[in-house]
């Protein structure tokens, strides 16, 4: 284990310097990661100052905890969720002059799928966070999820307090996780059908009656950007 | 009571007199407790103000929520086992009126005057465990079965601590009638002083101290009230019952507090009498109810002070106390007791 | 309102089936299972706790959530990012600001703009206050629910103050709705500064008495000391933050060694840690946190620099395309807010993490063979708000 100075220091010291921003600690974490995981890293993604994703192959999902907490040393498990990638088929559901256009759904949906930071092929992906208390620094693992069999292993052997995060990503998602003891609902009752946090899972509420949000607010600030207009 | 009033009476005005005094002498000190204690010191101890609409100070306050419990529906669940169920809040109320039948209230103010007076008083507490166990289990409640488990275990095992120390008191005064023992304390000296008689408190204060520690328990207040203990079994044997059946628990749990407060009183604090009076004067007849009722509040406010200053114990501390603590304390000071009075 | 279709009645059969079906395969087995909840006088929420008893002692025990779940990461995603502050102050509800801040630190990250100084010395010490007003609950909470009914009426007494404080800032007292991208809605009003010295001061009479009434009773003591104790290293794998972790030994917290820019590194204060790990330690640590709280606000307050509170942002919020991570040491743990960005008035995902919710994960683990009234004193101990579990 690399003992370095605080991340935020450096980048202070880099900025103060003027110089583009450099992190050293989180670049060494990424590098440290990418030895120790080796060809099973897709992508490394450092954000100055913020933050480190790694994103590991489906297949490797469990080799990436084990490496993370028994040999990098990040005992620390906050959490495990997943992102699904596809742009929403109801748009955003407000009532803006865009929203209402693209309202019938089908019409958003054919937007291509982008991943966010580290990339992605597939429409979910999981991402898991774990920290270490030597460095103080978090990382954010990223994994693709097959389209056609949204599964992927369980963490549970490595890290015991996954269990209910990922009970919680099952039923929001609809992502398997082999190994997992009971893949029960966690909110949602028993018979509930669907996954809630699936884009194309439309959100009943905004459906039978349109957000007020942007009706009854005194014209939407910035609309104009006259001061005067406002008043 | 006949030889107080002077007057011929039949057996039934005299039987009627008798209950109505009964009656009073449990409701009375239970609603006085609750209104001086449940209702204000507590408040003023947790610095508010408690209830202050009901009548001057808040005073009707009891009435209002006898009224309430009144008018409550009176549940009984589907699957409880009716007869018992219902007969549970009985059973508890008899045993705090059989208590209140040996408790001297003057030299000719009492209900009974039995020579086994205490040796009675200690027996018919513990039917209220019957109660309590009846309650429990007619409630079909998994949370009413522990807490009346718990009540069971824990009056068995206080039972004992109660009993040896009042064994002290009991061989200092060489009697258990608990008129015979207030006498004892008034005409006693203490080690050849006796220029304010012998209060037991004096001589048995360990026994004091024990036989408070166990009626608490005995009560199952806090710090012993796992029985009912809120927080784990929402109200223990009670938590099925409402309306009238609960008021009946209620009143019971603070008549019983009254009951002991008041056997407390005569065994260790002389009763109805008052240093520096003579013990056979007539006057207390009349003084002796009102100065058992001083001495009751004082034993009642040390019982519901500890009440509301205290977290209560797990199950197995409370027996860990009751066994290796107390009952090794309680028989110590029988021995004590036992060689002084030999000795001197 | 109009009758049911005949469909939605036989889906609602569906669900209740189903919901028995659960129930069913949740408690049955040997011994005796007592169902604590949804509604329990311990839980305070609707938390449900199915635990299965030998005798007093606990077989196996499972909490059992979602009576309260209320969709937050779904609703965010059809949320400005201004509107959802409205939406993540009722995740705790009684560290209620503490809950946005983590939330806008997130995003003014992703949109680069950085608060002045004296919106980043309120931001902290409203969050300082909202930490002692959630503690001082908990330090009254847990006495009574080990059943000594006084202290909690301490609590909310002092708590109250603060509440008046932190009320007299934002206009609100559960939900202050009151940190803005790029700094904050209003600055201090006139005369709070002094008023809320005063405050600090009596909470610090209060934890004083706390340590007499409750730490200092040997009932107390008894009843914790050695109960559901956690050791470090388990802890950190069922991702336990705050107080809990650091009772277990663990010298860390978000505020020393994950600044986000706000005022704590500017303040000299004290991480404070116990190394027994049960739920004595985590009552005092809390207790000791409360109090360092009020030093915090203390020192806060007297070097405030002046200044605007707003920086300049656009008026329509639009967050560019990014992922940001941002935790804060909320008052029950880690709070962090993962937002995906796509660059539009909403935030494309935002995942929630709770503290409660993994501060209460452990329970089964730890639950296994206490006594029943063992289970009260552990969760108390753990401290959750019920909201910051399900969401």
């Amino acid at each position: 284990m690399i003992r370095l100075s605080s991340a935020d220091t450096t980048v202070e010291e880099a900025e103060a310097a003027g110089a583009p921003l450099v992190d050293t600690v989180r670049d060494a974490v990424a590098a440290a990661f990418v030895d120790a995981l080796d060809d099973a890293v897709i992508e490394s993604f450092v954000k100055p100052g913020c933050d480190v994703i790694i994103r590991v192959r489906t297949d490797a999902w469990l080799q990436a905890a084990d490496a993370a907490r028994n040999g990098l040393g990040y005992r620390f498990f906050d959490f495990l969720s997943a992102i699904d990638w596809m742009p929403s088929p109801f748009g955003r559901d407000m009532d803006a002059e865009q929203d209402t256009d693209s309202a019938d759904a089908g019409s958003a949906a054919a937007e291509p799928i982008v991943a966010g930071y580290g990339g992605g092929e597939t429409r979910f992906q999981v991402l898991a966070r774990v920290y270490s208390l030597y460095e103080h620094v978090g990382v954010t693992l990223k994994a693709d999820v097959p389209d056609d069999d949204p599964s992927i292993e369980s963490w549970i052997s490595v890290y015991g307090g996954v269990n209910w995060h990922e009970r919680e990503t099952h039923e929001m998602f609809g992502i398997d996780f082999e190994g997992h003891p009971g893949l029960r609902h966690l909110y949602l009752p028993g018979d509930f059908e669907g996954h809630p946090l699936r884009k194309d899972f439309p959100l009943v509420a905004r459906r039978v009656k349109p957000w007020p949000g942007i009706v009854d607010v005194e014209g939407m600030p910035g609309a104009d950007d006259d001061e005067g207009a406002d008043a | 009571m006949t030889s107080v009033l002077a007057v011929e009476l039949s057996y039934w005005q005299e039987t009627g007199i008798r209950m109505l005094i009964g009656l009073a002498a449990v409701l009375l000190p239970a609603g006085t407790f609750v209104y001086v204690y449940l209702f204000k010191m507590m408040s003023f101890m947790q610095s508010r103000l408690g209830p202050m609409e009901a009548g001057p100070y808040g005073s009707m306050q009891l009435l209002a929520e006898v009224g309430k419990f009144f008018q409550k529906e009176d549940v009984i669940p589907e699957r409880a086992d009716r007869p018992v169920f219902k007969m549970a809040p009985f059973v508890v109320l008899v045993s705090t009126f059989l208590l209140v039948l040996v408790l001297p209230a003057g030299p000719d103010a009492y209900f009974v005057d039995l020579d086994v007076g205490i040796f009675f008083a200690l027996a018919v507490s513990s039917i209220s465990v019957i109660g309590i166990l009846m309650a429990g289990w007619s409630s079909a409640n998994k949370y009413s079965l522990l807490g009346s488990l718990r009540a069971t275990g824990q009056l068995i095992a206080y039972e004992l601590p109660l009993v040896l120390a009042v064994v002290g008191v009991v061989i200092q005064a060489g009697t258990l009638n608990m008129q015979q023992i207030v006498f004892a304390q008034a005409d006693g000296e203490i080690f050849g002083w006796g220029g304010i008689g012998n209060p037991y408190i004096l001589t048995q204060f360990v026994g004091f101290a024990l036989f408070l520690i166990a009626v608490q328990a005995e009560l199952t207040q806090p710090p012993f009230d796992m029985p009912v203990a809120e927080s784990e079994l929402v109200t223990g044997y009670l938590t099925e019952y409402s309306g009238m059946r609960f008021l009946m628990f209620f009143i019971g749990e603070f008549a019983t507090a009254g009951v002991f407060s008041g056997i407390a009183a005569v065994l260790f604090l002389g009763g109805w009498w008052v240093p520096g009076l003579d013990s056979s004067s007539d006057w207390f007849n009349v003084l002796g109810p009102a100065v058992l009722f001083g001495k009751m509040m004082f034993v009642s406010f040390l019982i519901f002070w500890f009440r509301f200053t205290y977290p209560r114990f797990r199950e197995d501390q409370l027996q860990k106390l009751a066994w290796k603590v107390l009952i090794p304390l309680a028989l110590a000071n029988i021995a004590v007791t036992a060689v002084l009075k030999v000795a001197v | 309102m109009t009758a049911p279709s005949e469909p939605q009645q036989l889906a609602y059969i569906a669900g209740q089936a189903a919901d028995a079906r659960v129930n069913v395969d949740i408690e049955t087995g040997d011994g005796m299972i007592l169902n604590m909840g949804p509604q329990h006088p311990a839980t305070h929420g609707t938390l449900r706790i199915v635990a299965k008893l030998d005798g007093e002692q606990v077989v196996s025990a499972e909490p059992i959530m979602g009576y309260m779940h209320r969709g937050y990461e779904k609703l965010t995603e059809v949320r400005t990012y201004p509107q959802v502050t409205t939406l993540v102050n009722r995740i705790d509800w009684l560290g209620n600001f503490a809950n946005e801040v983590p939330f806008i630190l997130a995003a003014e990250q992703l949109m680069e703009v950085e608060a002045p100084p004296r919106a980043q010395y309120i931001r902290t010490i409203l969050f300082e206050m909202s930490r002692i007003a959630n503690l001082a609950l908990f330090l009254g909470d847990m006495a009574v629910q080990l059943g000594a009914t006084t202290p909690v009426f301490y609590a909310f007494r002092d708590r109250e103050h603060v509440l008046n404080q932190i009320e007299a800032v934002t206009g609100g007292r559960f939900h202050p709705n009151f940190d803005r991208i790029g700094g904050l809605k209003d600055d201090l009003p006139k005369g709070w500064i002094d008023d809320t010295k005063a405050v600090m001061g009596k909470l610090r009479t209060f934890c004083d008495e706390m340590e007499d009434l409750v730490v200092g009773n040997e009932i107390f003591q008894t009843r914790t000391r050695g109960i559901g104790i956690i050791p470090a290293d388990t802890g950190l794998e069922y991702g336990l933050s705050g107080a809990n972790i650091r009772a277990s030994g663990v010298d860390w917290d978000l505020r020393r060694d994950n600044p986000v820019g706000l005022a704590w590194d500017k303040v000299d204060w004290k991480v404070w840690t116990h190394p027994d790990g049960d739920s004595f330690a985590r009552y005092w640590v809390r207790l000791q946190e409360t109090r360092e709280a009020t030093y915090i606000v203390d020192q806060l307050l007297d070097s405030i620099p002046a200044g605007p509170i707003m920086a300049k942002v656009p008026r329509i919020i639009k967050v560019p395309e990014g992922e940001a991570y941002v935790a804060t040491e909320n008052p029950l743990g880690e709070m962090g807010y993962y937002v995906v960005s796509k660059g539009d008035l909403v935030p494309f995902r935002v995942k929630i993490r709770s503290a409660s919710f993994s501060n209460i994960s452990i329970a089964p683990w730890l639950l296994q063979g206490v006594y029943v009234p063992d289970i009260i004193t552990i969760l108390a101990s753990l401290y959750f708000i019920l909201g910051d579990i399900d969401r």
